[in-house]
């Protein structure tokens, strides 16, 4: 499935945060985060995971973390895919 | 008695905000209202929704009921708001602008179509209307007669003045006719009353006056707004240590003249009978569900072997 328009959901309260979607060629990911250097890792293993699941294989993604815990990021990032790839 | 449920405090939380959410499990309520309506603004419905099933789906550990306001059936929110949030497993919805008891009916066959679809048992989910308009008020009996899920019938101050093109006040005295009659119509169905909001989180002397009325006229527990009203809000619903003891007494005593051969008895120059074992009778369950006596009592105390 592909972004088909610029999309955003979340917040930047803390414990949330934001995903921001546009449509392009390929699929390239980018997490800035307050916690990059401790969950870095695991932020962008679960960004992946929720795209794989949606079939998300082109597009810019790019996500501002305020701490969010996983269940947030699984919301988030869905909300986000709805919103960028409905007609 | 089956199925008693302590619902003093039930605390609103907004939907769409994780900072609040994953608090839940550590506020002391009794239950939490996960907020889709009014705390959501109508751009973030979708989000609010996508964020309270992911929540509820990884909280499985859950410590306290959970219900969530969906937004108004006549909305084109409210259908979706119950589509997306339901497998996630929430103990009842508290419903909105509950009108009209064809409303709540309407509420009550979408909750059996997806218990069906779920493959859950019929009637898992509960459903808390909200008395909040003239109208509303109005219907209370025939609302609280419109489904077997209602556990409880709550009154929504805030809206009903504005629907009655009043103010809120203090003392809240524009409010009382309206609050009578909701609980007329629940201890009728023999259901719980909730009383509604008291907005001012700072005035907490304020809180504590508003739920002494409402407990003293017959609500068994209060919406709140804030966890800092949690305490507040208990206190008031806890019985006091003399009701307790003489609750104890009350019992003690028709037992007593039970062994008599009679069914009304003198205890500190007042007349016990059944009325009063009634009463004694429900200081204890609750005191029970408070943890202050140790066993809960059972029916053939109150009425006696047949």
């Amino acid at each position: 499935m592909k972004i088909v328009k610029k999309a955003q959901a979340g917040t930047m309260q803390s414990s949330d945060l934001m995903v921001f979607l546009e449509p392009a060629e390929t699929l390239n990911v980018t997490i800035e985060s307050t916690v990059l250097k401790q969950f870095g890792a695991l932020i962008r293993a679960k960004v992946d995971e929720m795209l794989q699941k949606h079939g998300i294989d082109a597009g810019e993604v790019r996500i501002t973390d305020r701490g969010a815990l996983d269940y947030a990021i699984e919301a988030r990032l869905e909300t986000a895919i709805m919103r960028g790839t409905e007609g | 008695m089956a199925g008693f449920k302590l619902r003093r405090s039930l605390l609103y939380v907004p939907g769409n905000m994780p900072s609040m959410l994953q608090n839940i499990p550590i506020f002391n309520c009794d239950s939490v209202i996960i907020d889709l309506e009014d705390a959501v603004p109508l751009s973030e419905k979708d989000a609010a929704r996508h964020l309270v099933r992911h929540f509820l789906l990884n909280y499985t550990d859950r410590n306290k009921e959970l219900l969530v306001r969906i937004n108004p059936l006549d909305t084109k929110w409210g259908y979706e708001d119950l589509k997306v949030v339901l497998p996630a497993m929430p103990d009842g919805i508290r419903l909105p602008k509950a009108d009209t008891p064809e409303i709540v009916e309407r509420l009550d066959t979408l909750l059996t179509e997806f218990e069906e679809e779920l493959e859950v048992e019929i009637g898992r989910f509960g459903i808390l209307p909200s008395l909040e308009s003239a109208l509303g008020v109005i219907n209370a009996v025939g609302i609280a007669n419109s489904s077997e899920r209602i556990f409880a019938l709550a009154f929504g101050a805030e809206d009903y003045t504005a629907s009655m093109e009043i103010e809120r006040s203090r003392g809240g005295e524009e409010l009382f006719n309206a609050r009578t009659r909701v609980l007329w119509a629940a201890k009728a169905k023999g259901i719980q009353a909730v009383d509604t909001i008291f907005a001012d989180v700072s005035d907490m002397e304020g809180l504590r006056n508003e739920t002494e009325l409402a407990k003293r006229l017959g609500y068994t527990g209060k919406c709140l707004v804030n966890p800092r009203q949690i305490e507040v809000v208990h206190d008031v619903f806890a019985p006091k240590q003399h009701e307790v003891e003489y609750a104890l007494q009350v019992i003690e005593a028709i037992q007593r003249a039970r062994q008599l051969g009679t069914g009304v008895i003198a205890l500190g120059g007042k007349m016990v009978d059944a009325p009063v074992v009634k009463r004694a009778a429900r200081v204890l369950r609750t005191a029970y569900a408070h943890g202050m006596v140790d066993t809960l009592i059972d029916e053939e105390a109150i009425h006696g072997a047949q």
